[in-house]
C-alpha cells in the first residue's frame, strides 16, 4: 500500500494536538487553578520521562518501569481472558442449547463494571494481585467470547460441506476448518479484549494500590502532585493506542480470502 | 444392475412464504427422479437455473436427505456424505487458509489415512500435475484465477479416488475461453482415470462434448428428469469435429426439445433460455 504524506496529513493532527494543549492551558489559567499547565506538567514530570527506568522505591519509578508493571499485569489478565473466552465462544457458537443456557447469564455479566468486580475479587482471593487479574479477565473476556461465537456461527457452509464430504474426524474438522475459519473473528475479539483489559488495569491498580501506571496515578492524587496524574493519563493513552495498533496489525495478518 | 441408481427420489423444502395453506406448506423441488448410471459413464444433467440441479447433486452427495425414494451406489443405499462420492462444488469451496497442495492433501489424508506420509504427498502431487497446476502448488486460492481454482477443486475431487465424481456446474463461473480449455482437460482426465462422472450444467454444448448420456431436468417446482439423450460420438471429441457431425445437431435439437417441453411459463428464466436456444 502506498502512503501519502501530503501537507494535510502532517499538519492537521498537529493542529488537533495544539488545540487541545491550548484548551488545557486556558483551563489551568482561568478555570481550575489546581490543574497544572502543560508546561508545569512537563517540568515536574521530565525526570520520569527522561529517566524512564529509574527506581526510587515501589511507588516512585520511571514511567516505562510503571508501564512495564502495568503491561505485565494486563498481559496476565488478558491471557486468562482469552484462555477462558475462546473455548467459551466456541461452545456458544457450536451449540444452540449451550447458547440458550448461557447467553442470558453472559448478557447480565457483561455490563458489570470493574469497580464492581474488584471488591468481589478481594473477598474471594484475599490478596490484591489475584483480585486484579480476576477483574481484568472477567471484564476483558466478553469481546472474545462474543466475537468467537459469531465467527463460529458464520463459518460458511461451503467449508463445512468440504469437511462432510471428506468425512473429517471431529478433531480434524476443528483444526483444519473451524478454527482457521474463525480466526479473523477471534482476533477482532482479542484486539477489543486487550483494549478492555487496558481500561480495567487503571481501576484495578487504583483500588489495590499496586505499583503501575494506575497505582502511581492514585498515589500522586493522594500526595497532591497533580502534574503526575496528567503524566499517567497521557502515558496510559499512548500505550493503549500503541497496543491497539499492534493488535490490528496482527488481526490483519489473519484475514483470509 | 446399474452402478449408481436413483429410484423415485423426491425432495421438498419448507415454504417460508406466508399465506400458504397448510397442505401446500412444502414446496416440491424434485419429484420422482429415476436414473441409472453405469460404471465409467459420463452423465450430464442439463437444466435451467432454479430447476433443482444443485439439490439433485446434493442428494447424490448425501449432503441432503431425500424425502422419498432412495439412492444406491453399487447396490448399497446412500446415507450421508462420504468420500466414495467426490464433489466438485460450483463455487470451488477451496479452504482459503491452505495452499493448493494442502487443499488436495487434506482430501488424500482424509480418505487414505493409513498411507505413509510420502505416498500421500505423492498422490496429492500426482493429481495436481494432472490438472496442470504443479507450478502453483504453494499458492493460496486468492492468488489463483477462477479457472485455476476450479482445477484445484477437480484435483481435490479426483484425489479422493471416489467411485463417482459429482460436479455441480463446475465451469459456469468461468469465461468462455477458460471454460473451453477446462472442458477439454476434463475430457482428457476422464479418459485417463475412467471415473464415473455425474455433471450438472446449463450448457448443452458442454454436455454434448463430454457426456455419454444427457438427461434434462424439467423446470421446477416438482422438477423431474426427461428421457436420456445418448451421445454416440466416440471419445475423444473435439468441438470442431462435433459441429460437422450430423448427430450433433440431432442431439442438440432433442435436448432442447425435452427442455422446452417441460417448461412452465412462470419459471422461465429468459437469460438461460436464450443461452440454450442461441
Amino acid at each position: 500500500m502506498e502512503k501519502r504524506l501530503d501537507a494535510a496529513t502532517m499538519i492537521l493532527p498537529m493542529f488537533g494536538i495544539g488545540l487541545v494543549l491550548m484548551i488545557w492551558t486556558a483551563l489551568s489559567l482561568k478555570v481550575a487553578p489546581d490543574l497544572p499547565s502543560p508546561l508545569r506538567t512537563w517540568q515536574e514530570s521530565q525526570n520520569y520521562i527522561l529517566n524512564p527506568f529509574f527506581k526510587d522505591g515501589e511507588m516512585n519509578q520511571g514511567i516505562l518501569r510503571f508501564a512495564f508493571l502495568s503491561l505485565i499485569r494486563v498481559a496476565k489478565g488478558f491471557l486468562l481472558a482469552i484462555a477462558i473466552g475462546t473455548p467459551l465462544g466456541f461452545l456458544l457458537g457450536l451449540s444452540a442449547n449451550f447458547h440458550r443456557a448461557f447467553d442470558p447469564v453472559i448478557q447480565v455479566l457483561r455490563p458489570i463494571s470493574p469497580l464492581a468486580w474488584l471488591p468481589l475479587g478481594l473477598v474471594i482471593f484475599k490478596q490484591s494481585e489475584p483480585a486484579a487479574l480476576f477483574t481484568i479477565a472477567l471484564c476483558a473476556m466478553w469481546p472474545t467470547v462474543i466475537n468467537t461465537a459469531m465467527g463460529v456461527r458464520s463459518i460458511s457452509s461451503e467449508y463445512l460441506n468440504v469437511g462432510r464430504v471428506l468425512k473429517l474426524s471431529p478433531l480434524k474438522k476443528l483444526s483444519k476448518i473451524m478454527i482457521p475459519a474463525t480466526l479473523p473473528y477471534m482476533f477482532t475479539g482479542y484486539r477489543l479484549s486487550l483494549g478492555m483489559a487496558w481500561l480495567v488495569i487503571v481501576a484495578a491498580e487504583m483500588l489495590t494500590g499496586s505499583p503501575g501506571l494506575g497505582g502511581f496515578l492514585w498515589q500522586e492524587y493522594n500526595s497532591l502532585v497533580y502534574s503526575h496524574i496528567l503524566l499517567s493519563v497521557i502515558s496510559i493513552g499512548l500505550i493503549g493506542f500503541a497496543l491497539d495498533r499492534l493488535m490490528s496489525v496482527v488481526e490483519r495478518r489473519f484475514k483470509t480470502a | 444392475m446399474a452402478y449408481l441408481e436413483i429410484k423415485g427420489v423426491g425432495k421438498s423444502y419448507r415454504r417460508n412464504a406466508t399465506g400458504a395453506s397448510a397442505d401446500s406448506a412444502r414446496l416440491a423441488v424434485l419429484s420422482d427422479i429415476n436414473l441409472a448410471i453405469d460404471e465409467n459413464e459420463f452423465v450430464c444433467i442439463v437444466g435451467r437455473s432454479g430447476s433443482g440441479k444443485t439439490t439433485l447433486i446434493s442428494l447424490i452427495a448425501g449432503l441432503l436427505e431425500p424425502d422419498a425414494g432412495e439412492i444406491l451406489l453399487e447396490g448399497k443405499r446412500i446415507s450421508g456424505p462420504g468420500p466414495d462420492r467426490g464433489v466438485v462444488f460450483q463455487n470451488y469451496s477451496l479452504l482459503p487458509w491452505m495452499n493448493v497442495f494442502e487443499n488436495v492433501y487434506l482430501a488424500v489424508d482424509a480418505v487414505a489415512p493409513h498411507l505413509a506420509e510420502a505416498a500421500k504427498r505423492q498422490r496429492a502431487e500426482h493429481y495436481i500435475n494432472l490438472v496442470n497446476l504443479s507450478a502453483a502448488m504453494k499458492k493460496v486460492p486468492r492468488e489463483l484465477s477462477g479457472g485455476m481454482r476450479q482445477r484445484v477443486a477437480v484435483a481435490r475431487g479426483l484425489a479422493m479416488d471416489p467411485k463417482v465424481l459429482l460436479m455441480d456446474e463446475p465451469f459456469s463461473a468461468l469465461d468462455a475461453l477458460t471454460r473451453g480449455t477446462l472442458q477439454e482437460e476434463l475430457a482428457r482426465i476422464w479418459m485417463e482415470t475412467q471415473k464415473t462422472v455425474v455433471m450438472i450444467t446449463n450448457d448443452i454444448d458442454e454436455a454434448i462434448l463430454l457426456a455419454d448420456s444427457i438427461y434434462t431436468l424439467t423446470s421446477g417446482p416438482g422438477a423431474t428428469l426427461g428421457p436420456a439423450v445418448r451421445v454416440q460420438t466416440p471419445h475423444p471429441r473435439s468441438r470442431a469435429q462435433l459441429i460437422d457431425e450430423p448427430s450433433y445437431q440431432r442431439v442438440r435439437r432433442e435436448t432442447v426439445n425435452v427442455l422446452m417441453a417441460g417448461r412452465t411459463s412462470s419459471a422461465v428464466d429468459s437469460a438461460v433460455e436464450k443461452k440454450l436456444l442461441h
